[in-house]
């Protein structure tokens, strides 16, 4: 079938179309050698993007981060996107499509990927100006301009989307009304009992809801632009309306071609994801499956393997419907719902528990013969998901008493949770990527023993996230089974987690490792644990690291308050905070260097690094730069390293804001904080992003209404983008949340765990980060804010300290018993500066010594 | 003398040096050692490790790390693994242990050891 020239054309180029195109592209990873000429058309101005998480377009994602398409995916031989391109109409016996552009396209494969529109009531008055759906990032973008001058915002439809768009509304400081049609919300996934509780708790919010509210017509108001007049002829008024009462299938090309439409509207397809013609195939919510249509990406994702795999000729994978199961957290609120939530199987019968204090409601449906769960609603505390909806999907066995799967643990109850080890290898964990246990054991055998390797290896976990718990037993029963020990000890020597021990030395007041060792561990220690007790005691207590107790503790770098080079010399790098120095310090720097013999390199941090140096010449080099004017960079450490910036509004004609000065500011705040890892910041002056602040753990970059702080960044290795935490916030409020942000960090991570990583692991992410450190949510702030004003306090210059100490000052000496230097540092010339002699040069020049020690 | 001309004439006196042991020297005062700490002494063109643990048990090994090629071991954090007491390079993170010089990640590589004493607060090393 190959040999011959397919032509594939997909009609849309959404999440399910752009899927499709991966999972054809996996197979045949060479299109032209694969015989196959594929066209995308995508109606929207821009490629794929996230539509699942739209709404944090509210909270300052852009449309490049929502992307889902890898630069230059598109480019490959044998593959074009046309974007803005719209079909008019589906010729099925001339096998061609044309386009409103009048171009026709022939095809020997047509995948319809049409998605779904949003469906507006047909009320009067809804054409009027700052009504909106919520669907394509236009849409968002034209709700953000009208938001700007609105000051109340009625979103039409109380299901999933609408109280998502809600959030937004709310979130842009608008007094927010939910009017719903139906006597409660959510009424597709939750029962009525659940619906109440969920109502209070978004009420809580403050958040208006009215429900069996049908609008008649959207008239003038005499308080906002709009009234809404509601079937009894009471009204509400409004400055803007959003639309979001559910959505309907693109099924018009397929209706108007003839194909077979489905009982409620979208286009029917088989088991194989074909339309009723079968060169044509239709995937995701356009698609119609035994009259059944999914609004969700984890079906249309199935419909888009299945139709590759038909299309690559493989007849064995099949489209069998899909589990609803849903989870997710609307405005801070956990919703879930399994199965058959509302316990429409004949003869089933349900449990339910009610807490009206905490507003948490919890229902399972079980089968008529109680071995089986069917369904579930949980709303407020999902923590029982994962167990539920494996249990309902693998049909497994209840256990006796059913009721305590939800009700909370009691004294001496232990609560029964699904042992992971009777899920069956098959069980899909992930379903938004389709990640099942099996894949999950393979990858711990393959050594991903952490849950973030987990998510980057298998992707399990990195849409919509509800599965993490689950994938996190199933990991550590995984490595149970392998004989790995589950265990976030530091090493033999402490039987606890790097957070657990710093809690013991804030809580116990401990100050020296001595003191850790004997209360808490054994052995003499090593050397991961020494210098985690070091960078805690400092974190914690801010003591000079070279003290007499506390100096066997740091490793070489902090040892010697510089960084040790691959031939035992140093580095020294001095602060320059902002990347501002003033030419009297560059021609000490360049005159230091000089006299040393130094190579001299500007670092990516924005400043300069000069290596070479001999133990004994350190403290040499520091007096002299001391005396310039300079302290001690940390460069050594893990610590605060750089604040990088731009130039900023002082010089640049785009700069918003004082870029220099506020990274000078928080420079000097931070500089010497010891931290589980490095840590680096970037400060831009405007969205231009000159400083690269998104690449940083934490990034502030200037706007029009102040500062937005972005968290947990990272170059390197795996380079990860900072998030958006915060908008708009003052100097004063960002040097605040920075505080909470970096002590909470500091207590929480592991040992060399940047703050990526530490973010990529914490269960709840973004959110659950947001809600600590901006919300205050665990009631720490005040304390983190004072525990880093302590650090801030008793800075002091560490290089400073050590010339200033002879005791300290005698240890800079390469040999106890002589002044000699260590023969095997040894430079060479290159591009007129100093470098290490290579092993081979060393060797060679032996041959002359000889001579030279006979003279 | 260049730089380089002299770096390898103590190379050069380091290897005729190699075969005569025997010899006690005296290094330096234990005060100048902290304690789990170490410091290299300098003795017939030999570099020597020389590590103070809490118990002031003395050890003495090369201060060459072989894996990376530099003289810096004595600037290592000291330490036990499984009982064994142990120090580890400063560069590729490796561990030796103190009392017989062999490489803990890589068995076949052994650094020289010496018998070290405390005698009088002093310390003294046999080369």
């Amino acid at each position: 079938m190959m040999n011959q020239l397919t032509r594939i054309v997909i009609v849309g180029n959404g999440m399910v179309g752009h899927y499709f195109m991966q999972e054809l592209v996996k197979r045949h990873p060479d299109l032209h050698a694969a015989r196959l000429q594929v066209t995308v058309l995508g109606e929207e101005p821009r490629p794929a993007y996230d539509r699942v998480h739209l709404s944090s377009f509210f909270s300052g994602s852009t449309a490049e981060d929502l992307s889902l398409v890898e630069p230059g995916f598109y480019d490959r031989p044998g593959l074009e996107l046309r974007l803005n391109a719209r079909v008019s109409q589906i010729d099925r016996h001339q096998h061609t499509v044309t386009l409103t552009d009048n171009t026709v396209l022939p095809y020997d494969k047509l995948v319809l990927a049409t998605g779904s529109f949003p469906f507006v009531p047909s009320v009067a008055g809804r054409d009027r100006e700052n009504c909106f759906v919520y669907r394509t990032i236009e849409d968002l973008e034209a709700m953000t301009a009208a938001g700007k001058t609105a000051k109340s915002g009625v979103v039409v439809g109380g299901g999933l989307l609408g109280l998502e768009c809600a959030k937004a509304l709310k979130d842009m400081g608008l007094d927010t009304h939910v009017v719903e049609f139906a006597p409660r919300l959510m009424a597709v996934q939750v029962d009525e009992a659940g619906g109440k509780v969920l109502r209070s708790k978004i009420e809580e919010l403050g958040v208006h809801v009215h429900t069996s509210r049908n609008t008649t017509a959207i008239v003038d108001g005499a308080t906002a632009r709009h009234r809404m007049v509601f079937f009894d002829d009471t009204w509400l008024e409004t400055d803007m309306i959003v639309f979001s009462a559910g959505i309907r299938p693109r099924d018009e090309l397929a209706r108007e071609s003839g194909l077979a439409i489905g009982a409620r509207g979208g286009i029917a397809i088989d088991v194989f994801s074909r339309s009723s013609d079968h060169d044509i195939y239709a995937i995701g919510e356009c698609a119609s499956w035994h009259d059944e249509m999914y609004g969700l990406v984890a079906p249309g994702y199935d419909m888009a393997r299945t139709a590759c795999a038909h299309l690559s000729g493989e007849t064995t994978a099949t489209f069998q419907g899909a589990d609803m199961s849903t989870k997710l957290k609307l405005m801070g609120v956990d919703v879930a719902s399994v199965g058959d939530a509302h316990g429409k199987t004949h003869g089933c019968r349900s449990y339910q528990y009610t807490d009206e204090v905490r507003n948490i409601y919890k229902k399972i449906v079980v089968s008529e013969d109680g071995k089986k769960l069917l369904g579930a609603v949980l709303i407020g505390n999902a923590d029982e998901y994962g167990t539920l909806q494996q249990m309902t999907v693998n049909a497994m066995a209840l256990p006796e008493n059913p009721e305590f799967l939800i009700l909370p643990a009691s004294d001496g109850k232990e609560k029964p949770g699904l042992g992971v080890d009777a899920l069956p290898d098959a069980a899909v964990l992930c379903s938004c990527n389709n990640v099942s246990k099996g894949a999950i054991g393979e990858a711990v055998a393959a050594g991903n023993c952490s849950i973030g390797a987990i998510k980057s290896c298998t992707k399990a976990g990195t849409a919509c996230g509800g599965c993490v718990p689950l994938v996190t037993q199933v990991m550590k029963a995984e490595m149970v089974k392998l004989g790995m020990t589950v265990n976030n000890h530091l090493c033999e020597h402490f039987p606890y987690s790097r957070q657990e021990l710093y809690h013991l030395v804030r809580v116990e007041q401990i100050r020296t490792f001595d003191e850790l060792l004997e209360k808490h561990g054994k052995g003499l220690g090593c050397d991961i644990c020494k210098p985690t007790a070091a960078s805690i005691l400092a974190s914690v207590w801010n003591d000079f690291i070279l003290k007499k107790d506390l100096a066997s503790l740091q490793d070489s770098n902090d040892y010697f308050l510089g960084n040790i080079q691959k031939d035992g010399s140093y580095s020294v790098v001095p602060r320059m905070p902002g990347g501002e120095v003033t030419p009297d310090g560059l021609i000490a720097i360049g005159q230091i260097a000089k006299k040393y013999n130094l190579y001299t390199k500007v670092t990516g941090g924005a400043r300069v690094d000069m290596f070479g140096a001999r133990v004994e010449q350190l403290p040499n080099i520091w007096e002299e730069l001391i005396a310039a004017g300079f302290e001690s960079g940390h460069a050594y450490g893990k610590s605060l390293r750089t604040v990088k910036s731009c130039v900023g509004s002082t010089w640049c004609r785009y700069g918003v804001d004082d870029s220099v000065g506020l990274a000078v500011q928080l420079e000097n705040r931070y500089k010497g904080l010891r931290a589980p890892h490095k840590i680096k910041f970037g400060v831009s002056g405007c969205t231009r992003e000159c400083a690269e602040a998104q690449g940083k753990d934490v990034g502030l970059i200037a706007t029009e209404n102040g500062w937005n702080l972005y968290v947990c960044g990272n170059g390197g290795m795996k380079p990860r983008h900072a998030e958006l935490i915060a908008s708009d916030l003052t100097k004063e409020e960002a040097i605040r949340m920075i505080d909470r942000f970096l002590m909470f960090y500091i207590r929480t991570a592991d040992r060399l765990q940047r703050t990526s990583t530490w973010r990529d692991n914490m269960e709840g992410g973004l959110d659950y980060l947001r809600d600590v450190v901006i919300h205050d949510s665990l009631g720490l702030g005040a304390e983190l804010e004072a525990q880093m004003q302590h650090v801030v306090d008793h800075y002091q210059d560490e290089w400073k300290t050590a010339v200033n100490d002879p005791e300290v000052r005698k240890r800079f000496r390469s040999f106890v018993n002589s002044k000699a230097e260590d023969s095997n540092i040894v430079f060479v010339n290159e591009r007129e500066q100093i470098r290490p002699a290579t092993v081979e040069e060393k060797k060679q020049a032996k041959v002359i010594p000889i001579l030279a020690t006979t003279e | 003398m260049s730089q380089v001309q002299q770096a390898v004439a103590l190379d050069a006196a380091m290897n005729q040096s190699a075969s005569q042991f025997g010899v006690w020297h005296t290094v330096c005062a234990l005060e100048d050692i902290w304690p789990n700490m170490g410091v290299c002494a300098l003795v017939e063109g030999r570099q020597i490790a020389i590590f103070r643990l809490q118990d002031n048990q003395l050890y003495a090994l090369d201060n060459y790390d072989p894996h990376s090629d530099a003289n810096v071991l004595s600037r290592g954090i000291v330490g036990d693994l499984g009982g064994e007491r142990v120090v580890a390079s400063p560069i590729y993170k490796h561990h030796y242990q103190l009392r017989t010089g062999i490489c803990v990640e890589d068995a076949s590589i052994s650094l020289k050891t010496y018998p070290v004493e405390l005698r009088d607060d002093t310390v003294w090393v046999q080369v």
